[in-house]
């Protein structure tokens, strides 16, 4: 499974975003490779993903795709990640 | 791999904002201070607020400022910015903002060690209110775990 965490950046907050999915699937006991780009590389990114986590800012510019957006308000949040993730996954 | 070095010119204690491009200004200007970044970094991290939205506010009263790696960056740096008055940025869930953070990162390759670092600190939900009552660049420096 994959996951594209998005920002203006491809840096920074995406990475974020990034590393706190990692540990909370890792606490999930799920297995996905996560991803942190920007906008702009984007459709090549996210042609093979199940999920991209997001800011509701970037949720227009992603537009129509076959993944689930999951939108993320506190990157600092674990447990906002983890029932994000879990209700997309389980 | 720890955060870069955060000397005292990195730290901004109660500083007033007049709006969010003044409070992200003056992170840049504290970058380019402690030697991290050319003056031209604060610029590019308005235009990624003006070209996305408010999306650098990723948890209630914190911004992470930040551009991409470029000519603009010299070397890793981050810079914590506390403001006497809370500026709103625009931002539905987190507004008003208390502490800036200015992140300069010199390249893609090794951001994420660095990021990891930052969630350390912030996952800790305390963090960003005991930043926004630091005293002194020590406590701040204590709070992050960083070195001057």
């Amino acid at each position: 499974m994959k996951i594209v965490a998005i920002c203006g950046a491809g840096v920074g907050t995406s990475g974020i975003l990034k590393v706190n999915a990692e540990r909370v699937l890792l606490r999930l006991g799920l297995s996905a490779t996560v991803v942190a780009t920007d906008l702009e590389s984007l459709h090549a990114e996210a042609d093979d993903a199940q999920i991209i986590l997001t800011s509701p800012e970037f949720v227009e510019a992603i537009g129509r795709t076959s993944a689930d957006v999951i939108v993320v308000e506190n990157y600092f949040d674990t447990q906002e990640l983890s029932a994000k993730l879990d209700a997309a996954l389980g | 791999m720890a955060l870069p070095a955060v000397p005292d010119a990195a730290i901004v204690l109660g500083a007033d904002a007049a709006d969010w491009r003044a409070a992200v200004e003056l992170a840049g200007a504290a970058l380019t201070a402690s030697g991290a970044t050319t003056a031209d970094y604060a610029h590019e991290m308005i235009r990624m607020i003006e070209e996305h939205g408010p999306y650098v506010v990723i948890a209630p009263g914190l911004a992470l400022a930040h551009a991409r790696p470029g000519p603009a960056v010299l070397h890793d740096g981050l810079a914590i910015v506390t403001l006497a008055t809370p500026v709103p940025f625009g931002n539905a869930h987190n507004d008003p903002v208390r502490v800036v953070l200015g992140l300069a990162v010199a390249s893609p390759d090794h951001h994420l060690s660095l990021v990891a670092e930052i969630a350390n600190v912030f996952n800790d939900s305390d963090a960003i209110s005991r930043l926004a009552a630091a005293a002194s660049a020590d406590g701040v420096r204590e709070i992050l775990g960083a070195i001057a």
